[in-house]
């Protein structure tokens, strides 16, 4: 099954920290990479949109981390900006990303942590949905009697 | 004002190390974790998040904590924490037509497609106390005679639930998304304004402020405030007839573009909960009778919050519709500058700082203005008893009707020149009767009234 840059990318900021740990240790060759932006935790403003469909407002703040990392050798570049104050998982994010960018890496994370990824987050949203589906009523109107 | 003080240094690290044994409690129970706190007052972090403007479950629960379970102080702590961030960007706005339901309701469609999903909430509980949960460890409510209700075909699709005012707004008989309908036009406007929306945490408030600003300032508003205004809307001050046309909980997707790529990435998923008020509106000029809108989305699971950010942002487009602007809740400077719980608790509080300094001056101004006031006093009791024919009294029937008879004359003075003037006569200073002032000393007869006033209270 093919997987684009925007769901990889998705993936992995869905993705625990231990997780992404975990990809970098299977991985067969040594991965050196250099910091083009070292992970940076700062804000981001959420937007809403006005009566939910309309004009833009800012709802508030969501912390994020980001940070780009150029793989060794070949240059490639690695990007990530995950939710919430997480250095280490942006950092891996962003050398994975570069790693999915690269035919040797690519079809064996695509069908392995990435198939992972996918179903896991498939089956927590089943689960949600599920759980939301349990609470589903139908209301009855009681006609007036005279 | 306050002044700087010195000292204390002692003292004040022994209050916080009280406060700190306090927060601890009895040291034989084991300290609560954050992650318990995250994880089981759930709702006391989505308020904090909500009003704290931040979206940190983590920190919003070490903030209750350190504020030993004070929301509003907690509150404070994560928008003095946000101050310490950069801000990198903007998220793009979020598509809540996409959620991942977990509850959404409408009071106003019985059937509706996705159906009326009641998820997690206090709706139809009777609020008896559950001493079970004084037992930790119990089970939570199960449900073993319930029937499962779901199977795998009942379940909705991701996008089997469109939006409730939508069936209205296909009808034409709501307004857009975005404000009024107007006649032949049909035409939502655009979706996205060029300029990026205002920001209050950027620029100052100013007046009139945007429904986008507004919006911004009230999903960050104190709850109870809201609440309050919500309540009076409904209750006759800026009357609006509310409905709650659809109320939904859920995760939504975050999405930004870095300017590292060209495309729109997701970052991650957050939860929130936004409810869509219908309201009646009877038409103006070129806008026919339809129904209109008030808008409520907030951080988290904030139901109560959210509802009345709704009734409030549709009172606050009273000028917008043409209503009167006759109550608090339609009054935008009224709200917008006193839904802040971290502004309206510093400038309560800071009340209990050191004003020493500025309470001396009080202090010496009231002295002084009482010193005046028995002197004149005294001065005029003087007076009265030199023109007075009877002879001073010293009971207080005969004292009461020398004052009757005062007041009979500033009275009877105002605008008549065939009152007692000359009894009066003399250097008063300011301080006597009307009808003396208008002659004596040429001051406006309103400043007048403090003799009489002198003598009922004597």
């Amino acid at each position: 099954m093919e997987l684009t840059r925007p769901e990889w990318i998705k993936l992995l900021a869905r993705a625990g920290v231990a997780d992404l740990e975990g990809v970098i240790d299977d991985i067969p060759v040594e991965v050196r990479y250099t910091f083009l932006k070292p992970p940076e935790t700062g804000l981001l403003m959420a937007q809403g949109r006005t009566g939910g469909d309309g004009a833009p407002f800012n709802l508030g703040e969501v912390p994020v981390t980001r940070c780009v990392v150029a793989i060794e050798g070949s240059g490639t570049r690695g990007f990530a900006c995950v939710l919430g104050r997480a250095p280490r998982k942006a950092e891996l994010a962003a050398v994975i990303d570069a790693l999915m960018q690269h035919p040797l890496h690519h079809n064996r994370l695509r069908d392995g942590f990435f198939d992972d990824c996918r179903r896991r987050l498939a089956a927590r949203e089943q689960e949600a949905r599920t759980a939301a589906a349990a609470t589903r009523v139908d209301f009855f109107t009681m006609v007036r009697g005279d | 004002m306050y002044v700087a003080v010195k000292g204390g240094e002692k003292a004040i690290a022994r209050a916080h190390e009280q406060l700190a044994r306090d927060r601890r409690g009895d040291p034989a129970v084991p300290e609560i974790g954050v992650d318990q706190i995250q994880g089981q007052l759930p709702l006391a972090v989505d308020r904090v998040m909500a009003e704290g403007s931040l979206y940190d479950p983590e920190l919003a629960a070490l903030a209750i904590k350190q504020a030993a379970g004070d929301l509003v102080e907690a509150i404070f702590l994560l928008r003095a924490y946000r101050t310490t961030l950069p801000r990198l960007g903007s998220t793009a706005p979020l598509e809540t037509g996409k959620m991942l339901i977990k509850r959404r309701i409408s009071a106003t469609f019985k059937d509706i497609p996705g159906g009326q999903v009641l998820g997690p909430t206090f709706d139809y509980t009777q609020r008896l106390l559950d001493d079970s949960l004084l037992d930790n460890g119990a089970a939570a409510g199960t449900t073993a005679d319930i029937p499962a209700a779901a199977t795998p075909a009942d379940l909705p699709e991701p996008d089997a639930f469109p939006r409730v005012l939508g069936i209205l707004d296909d009808e034409g008989l709501i307004e857009p998304a975005g404000g009024h309908r107007l006649e032949n036009n049909h035409h939502d406007g655009p979706r996205d304004s060029s300029p990026p929306p205002p920001d209050l945490t950027r620029e100052p408030l100013e007046f009139p402020a945007g429904r986008e600003l507004r919006l911004q300032n009230l999903a960050r508003a104190d709850e109870g405030f809201l609440l309050a205004l919500g309540y009076a809307t409904q209750r006759g001050f800026g009357n609006t007839h509310p409905f709650a046309g659809e109320i939904r909980v859920g995760e939504v997707e975050l999405f930004c573009t870095p300017e590292e790529l060209d495309f729109p990435v997701a970052i991650g998923a957050i939860q929130v909960t936004e409810c869509e008020m219908i309201n009646q509106f009877h038409g103006r000029d070129q806008i026919p009778p339809q129904f209109t809108r008030g808008y409520g989305l907030t951080f988290g699971y904030n139901e109560r919050k959210a509802m009345s950010m709704a009734l409030v942002d549709r009172a606050l487009r009273a000028a917008e519709l043409g209503e009167p602007l006759d109550s608090p809740a339609r009054d935008e400077e009224f709200v917008l500058y006193h839904s802040d719980n971290v502004e309206a608790s510093g400038f309560v509080q800071h009340l209990k700082l050191p004003h020493y300094v500025d309470f001396q001056s009080e202090l010496l101004l009231v002295r002084r203005l009482r010193a005046e006031r028995d002197a004149t006093a005294k001065e005029n009791r003087a007076r009265d008893t030199g023109t007075h024919t009877n002879p001073v009294s010293t009971s207080p029937a005969a004292d009461d009707r020398s004052i009757a008879a005062r007041e009979r004359r500033v009275k009877t003075a105002g605008g008549s020149s065939e009152t007692g003037i000359n009894e009066f006569s003399g250097d008063c200073a300011g301080k006597c009767s009307a009808a003396c002032c208008a002659e004596c000393c040429g001051k406006a007869p309103g400043q007048a009234a403090a003799p009489a006033v002198e003598g009922t209270n004597r």
